[in-house]
């Protein structure tokens, strides 16, 4: 039987463009870890938020661009808060520290979102079906098209953003040397609420594209989960790694359920990232892309 | 000091305790003039470091805190202000270690010491080429990533940096530790310049007694959180006291750590 290559692209091109949706939540992760040092375990949940106050601001009949500067508003707020309430009170204590307040807030989000709005299942229609369409033989997710694509314009703003901008350096610099970057009178907190604020953006937008494939619901914040092995992958302090990484990872994935699956009994999808992760922090613990550690000698 | 000038800073009888238990400051006093180049001394520990980050408050992001005494710049209380705050009124420190953006590369570094001007893009190029006037070995590796430059470039790229802000006073810490007597000299001359040409007055923390009192024009001896000693630079260069337990030298050639004399004298300092 000669090897199917249409349907081995299908596959992979179907991969990618899920990948690129693990990307959008492994990249807020890699935000804020590079700006505050905080490995953030809420981020799921800035995820669920951002979703949820989006479809419901839509249900109660706000347009879809009112709902989605309403929600960018909520996610502003909530990085002011969290940096006002719990990065000042914070500073310059151990990671373990942040780690654990990180998750308190994890909660406290959570309850919050489902508290304000509510815990049902929320249908979120942007507009875009999910429905194949043929691109030279392959039957391709127009929806997935979409999503890859609004990834790659979010990924190439915050590109710009970090490399040209006055704030973006200053980001890249606080990333760097906390301390020197308050010596040379860079606003720590201010850089905290523009990160915080950053991650909040890709959380909706991670938000809008996730919601609206699996339904907006308490279990799109565990699409956090997905993005631990694109991270340990890519590494944790590379954006270009984050991007990557999600790549790979969701190639990876379809590529062994359906290549490899029928030879150990299927359903191999849902735990081959973490079996690939595994196998990277045995020989590459930093990642692909993680800081390089400049050493002189 | 001087009679004549004004004192820019004046720091007074300020106590700095850490994480609230541990009193590092013991109430230490100093005044640097418009236009001078101050030396604080003295060994590791005696509270040089500490006294910068006060005046700079970076003492905040390390869990420290002034509890008494009284900072003053220009005129204006300045103990309460964030660092921020302090560089936009014209204090700067350039921290021990030199602490550069690894992963910036030499000229983003310089532009981040702009970070709190207004001023167009008109007016910080034309400090970038200031910098790199002082600095021509930074305009050849302007390019290169910070953390891949020597420690003398990284040395200047982190007092360029600091010019970048446009100072009145730039607090350095250690700029010799860890490089070449002939790179510290260099350094120090620039000090000088950067003194003399663009008036911007020093307050020079170090170790190397020698090299600060010979550009300084006046000088503060720390011990143990406390000022023991000071005066001009020449005064204290040809104190015996400094000379001996600072300098290395002294009268009777060299002395073995056993000397009673020693710890008796250095005993008094500390009382």
């Amino acid at each position: 039987m000669a090897f199917d290559w249409l349907f081995f692209l299908e596959v992979l091109i179907a991969g990618l463009l899920s990948g690129a949706m693990y990307s959008l939540v492994a990249l807020g992760f890699v935000l804020i870890f590079k700006a505050s040092g905080v490995f953030n375990f809420a981020q799921g949940a800035m995820v669920l938020l951002a979703a949820l106050t989006f479809v419901r601001l839509v249900e109660m009949g706000a347009p879809l661009w009112l709902a989605g500067v309403s929600t960018l508003m909520v996610m502003v707020v909530l990085a002011m808060l969290v940096e006002r309430l719990v990065l000042r009170q914070l500073v310059n204590q151990a990671p373990i520290i942040l780690f654990m307040a990180s998750i308190g807030l994890n909660f406290f989000i959570e309850g919050t979102a489902q508290g304000v709005w509510d815990s049902d299942v929320h249908a979120l229609d942007l507009g875009v079906p999910d429905l194949p369409i043929d691109v030279f033989g392959m039957l391709i997710s127009q929806f997935d098209i979409f999503a890859a694509a609004m990834v790659a314009a979010l990924v190439v703003v915050l590109a710009v953003f970090f490399q040209k901008t006055r704030i973006g350096r200053a980001l890249r610099a606080v990333a760097d040397d906390h301390q020197a970057a308050l010596s040379v009178g860079i606003p720590l907190q201010t850089i905290w609420v523009v990160v915080w604020s950053v991650a909040g953006v890709v959380a909706l937008v991670a938000g809008l594209v996730w919601g609206s494939k699996l339904g907006v619901q308490f279990s799109i914040s565990l699409v956090a989960l997905k993005a631990l092995p694109v991270l340990i992958l890519g590494g944790f302090t590379s954006v270009p790694g984050a991007i990557i990484g999600g790549l790979i990872i969701g190639a990876g994935e379809k590529l062994a359920e359906v290549f490899i699956g029928p030879f150990v009994g299927g359903a191999i999808e849902s735990w081959f990232p973490y079996m690939l992760a595994m196998v990277f922090l045995l020989f590459r613990p930093q990642g692909l892309f993680g800081e390089k550690i400049i050493e002189r000698v | 000091m001087s009679e004549t000038a004004k004192p820019l800073l004046s720091v007074n009888n300020i106590e700095v305790i850490y994480d609230h238990v541990i009193l590092v400051l013991k109430g230490v006093s100093l005044e640097v003039p418009e236009g001078g180049v101050v030396a604080l001394l003295g060994a590791n520990g005696a509270g040089k470091t500490t006294t910068l980050k006060a005046i700079s408050n970076l003492l905040h992001a390390e869990r420290g805190e002034v509890t008494k005494g009284a900072i003053e710049f220009d005129g204006e209380q300045i103990e309460k202000l964030t660092p921020n705050a302090l560089v936009k009124r014209g204090v700067i420190q350039v921290m021990e270690g030199r602490h550069c953006f690894e992963h910036l590369s030499v000229e983003e570094n310089l532009l981040t010491g702009a970070y709190t001007r207004s001023g167009g893009r008109g007016a910080i190029n034309r400090d970038l080429e200031m910098v790199y006037g002082y600095f021509p070995r930074l305009k050849e590796r302007r390019k290169s990533l910070a953390g891949y430059t020597s420690g003398g470039e990284q040395q200047m790229t982190a007092i360029g940096r600091a010019l970048m802000s446009r100072p009145k006073m730039i607090l350095l810490d250690e700029p010799s530790m860890g490089l070449a007597p002939q790179l510290v000299e260099g350094i120090f001359e620039t000090v000088k310049r950067l003194n003399t040409e663009e008036g911007v007055s020093f307050l020079l923390a170090e170790q190397n007694t020698n090299m600060a009192l010979k550009f300084a024009t006046y000088g503060y001896i720390l011990e143990n959180g406390r000022v023991v000693m000071d005066g001009d630079a020449e005064t204290l260069g040809s104190n015996e006291d400094v000379k001996e337990f600072y300098l290395g030298l002294s009268a009777g050639g060299r002395k073995s750590y056993r000397d009673v004399k020693h710890y008796k004298r250095r005993k008094r300092w500390l009382a």
